[in-house]
């Protein structure tokens, strides 16, 4: 089922003439309402009406997270108090939140998003949808359940946490699509298997996993636990929420709504734009909000796009799910590590529990990676000799991935932290004067 | 006939021992044979309990790690000598021991040997040709 057949698989020229058309009213309403874009765009010596092709999108300057958080909380809104509706803000992983205000209109663009990305997960009226993601400031609630309204599905608001109760629910009212974090869906299939559920018993047909980065093994590990297809989705609170884009049945990338948001990919050192395919930080541009227009915005999400021809019948341009963050990019002796690789070494090793947590120290100026990961009974033995072997093949699967050499320890099982929301991963003892 | 003994891992960290043992405590389950293997990582603290399944339960219920593997259990007269003639069976089968540890019976003059030969039936095959006094699991238990 595809949600809207007009815009999702719209000829790229038709699309094309639509975003050039919105680009076009955003930048002038940026321009006029913000005063944030009136000084970038001054200082850049441009012009809204400089943009004549979508091209010419290159010549405006970006908006970075630094940007957002010096005009909070409200300064970058395009409307008067009495339109916005409804704010959000981002989690603040990585230091203050931003803000994001809505308007209805807004509001409706972001329910139509979302309706077309739970429809492509196959969602319809029929369907029962728990939505463990946290209801509140937070935007993957909220998105989860306009977009499961707009579809029809009945949606279950059970938020974030209490997970005896999300597995009571799930039994009892017969789930058949879940939302949550990947990383909580990995810990749901942990659960129902030491209560001895046995996942045919449950109804789960699909789930859709995001708010933070996981692997092509993460996924197949979920399925497996959990008997249903994974997707991803992909959003930021500063673009609007979930619903930026979303991965079909096909699994081979995620469609972005770009007739809302136009994507680019630059390189993140030099900022120029790279050609489709190629990887590098991704950009994005609202085509359609009101409340807070943002023109390239740099999401430091490291991703590549694809325009080749999908098996699903939509026309959206497509971005590899995300492999890593220009700001969670570890520097280890010089050589660029990305958590998600060590992640994809750890899933490649049956009977190991993929929860993990890496220690970057420098001891004697030199950088050490230490990978800590659960001992499992499968890992287990009365012999000294084949704990170390077994310690010595996890280090290697890492070393094969990164190419880097790696301490790993084996900690007692359950002794990592879990997470409801973002996994905390890496912990980055060295300290740069 | 082989004994069950029961393994479990201990991450090299402040009271991780006395907590597996504390659990043991609770349990009342008694400890007839106790040695650990330390590396400077990790350690392997391995028993030889009456209910090895029993303990087996109330460790993983602490979220501990716990192997049951087999072992040989030998008497030995507690003497110089004792266990030297034992190893030269195995020695003589051309078999490698993997671990040994041992206690002193409180009620007789011998000695009780644990031992984990690399394969646990080649061991005893050995061990019973040289009339060695292989221990049966209730002997060991009821001790």
């Amino acid at each position: 089922m595809i949600w809207n057949k007009e815009a999702e698989c719209m000829s790229r020229e038709d699309r094309e003439k639509l975003q050039l058309e919105r680009l076009k009213e955003t930048v002038a309403r940026a321009y006029e309402k913000v005063p944030y874009y009136r000084k970038t765009f001054d200082a850049a010596n441009i012009k809204p009406d400089d943009i004549k092709s979508l091209d010419d999108l290159e010549k405006l300057p970006f908006t970075t997270k630094t940007d957002l958080r010096e005009a909070y909380p409200f300064g970058m809104f395009a409307v008067n108090d009495e339109e916005i509706i409804e704010v959000h803000t981002s989690s603040g992983t990585t230091g203050k939140p931003t803000v994001s205000g809505y308007t209805r209109e807004d509001l409706e663009i972001w329910g139509e998003v979302m309706a077309r990305a739970l429809t492509m997960a196959l969602a319809d009226k029929s369907d029962r949808i728990q939505n463990c993601y946290g209801y509140g400031l937070f935007t993957g609630g909220l998105g989860v359940h306009y977009g499961a309204q707009k579809v029809g599905s009945t949606v279950i608001p059970i938020s974030a946490g209490n997970t005896q109760r999300q597995v009571e629910i799930m039994q009892d009212f017969k789930t058949s699509i879940i939302t949550c974090t990947p990383s909580y869906a990995l810990y749901l299939g942990e659960v129902l298997k030491k209560q001895g559920v046995d996942i045919e018993d449950l109804n789960l047909k699909s789930g859709v996993f995001g708010a933070e980065m996981w692997t092509e093994e993460m996924r197949n590990e979920i399925e497996n636990r959990l008997g249903l297809l994974a997707l991803n989705i992909y959003g930021l609170t500063e673009i609007i929420g979930p619903g930026v884009a979303q991965e079909c049945p096909q699994k081979n990338g995620l469609h972005v709504f770009e007739d809302h948001f136009y994507p680019e990919i630059i390189d993140s050192k030099t900022q120029e734009s790279l050609a489709d395919g190629e990887k590098g930080e991704l950009v994005l541009t609202t085509l359609t909000r009101e409340g807070m227009p943002i023109i390239r915005f740099r999401t430091k999400d490291i991703t590549a796009l694809k325009r080749d021809k999908c098996g699903c019948g939509r026309t959206l341009v497509r971005m590899d799910r995300i492999t890593g963050r220009t700001d969670d990019m570890l520097k280890i002796r010089g050589v660029i590590v990305f958590p998600s690789q060590i992640e994809r070494a750890l899933l490649k090793i049956e009977g190991l529990d993929p929860q993990y947590q890496i220690i970057v120290t420098r001891p004697r100026h030199l950088d050490e990676l230490e990978v800590q990961v659960e001992a499992s009974p499968m890992l287990f033995s009365d012999e000294v000799k084949h704990v170390e072997e077994v310690k010595n093949m996890i280090e290697r699967k890492i070393h094969n991935e990164i190419g880097l050499r790696v301490n790993v320890t084996l900690v007692e099982p359950e002794s990592l932290p879990r997470s409801e929301g973002k996994a905390i991963r890496v912990i980055d003892k060295r300290k740069f004067d | 006939m082989k004994l069950k003994q029961i393994s479990v891992f201990l991450e090299n960290k402040k009271g991780r021992l006395k907590k597996a043992i504390n659990v043991l405590s609770q349990a009342n389950i008694n400890i007839r044979a106790l040695s650990i293997a330390d590396t400077s990582e990790f350690g392997i603290l391995r028993l030889i309990v009456p209910d090895p399944e029993q303990a087996k339960q109330v460790l993983e219920e602490n979220k501990f790690v716990v192997k049951v593997n087999e072992v040989i259990g030998v008497e030995v007269p507690d003497e110089p000598g004792g266990l030297d003639s034992i190893l030269d069976f195995l020695h003589d089968a051309d078999l490698n021991v993997e671990y040994i540890y041992a206690f002193v019976e409180k009620k007789s003059d011998k000695a009780i040997v644990v031992i984990r030969t690399e394969n646990i039936e080649e061991g005893l095959k050995a061990l019973k040709k040289g009339n060695a006094d292989v221990l049966s699991s209730e002997e060991v238990y009821n001790l």
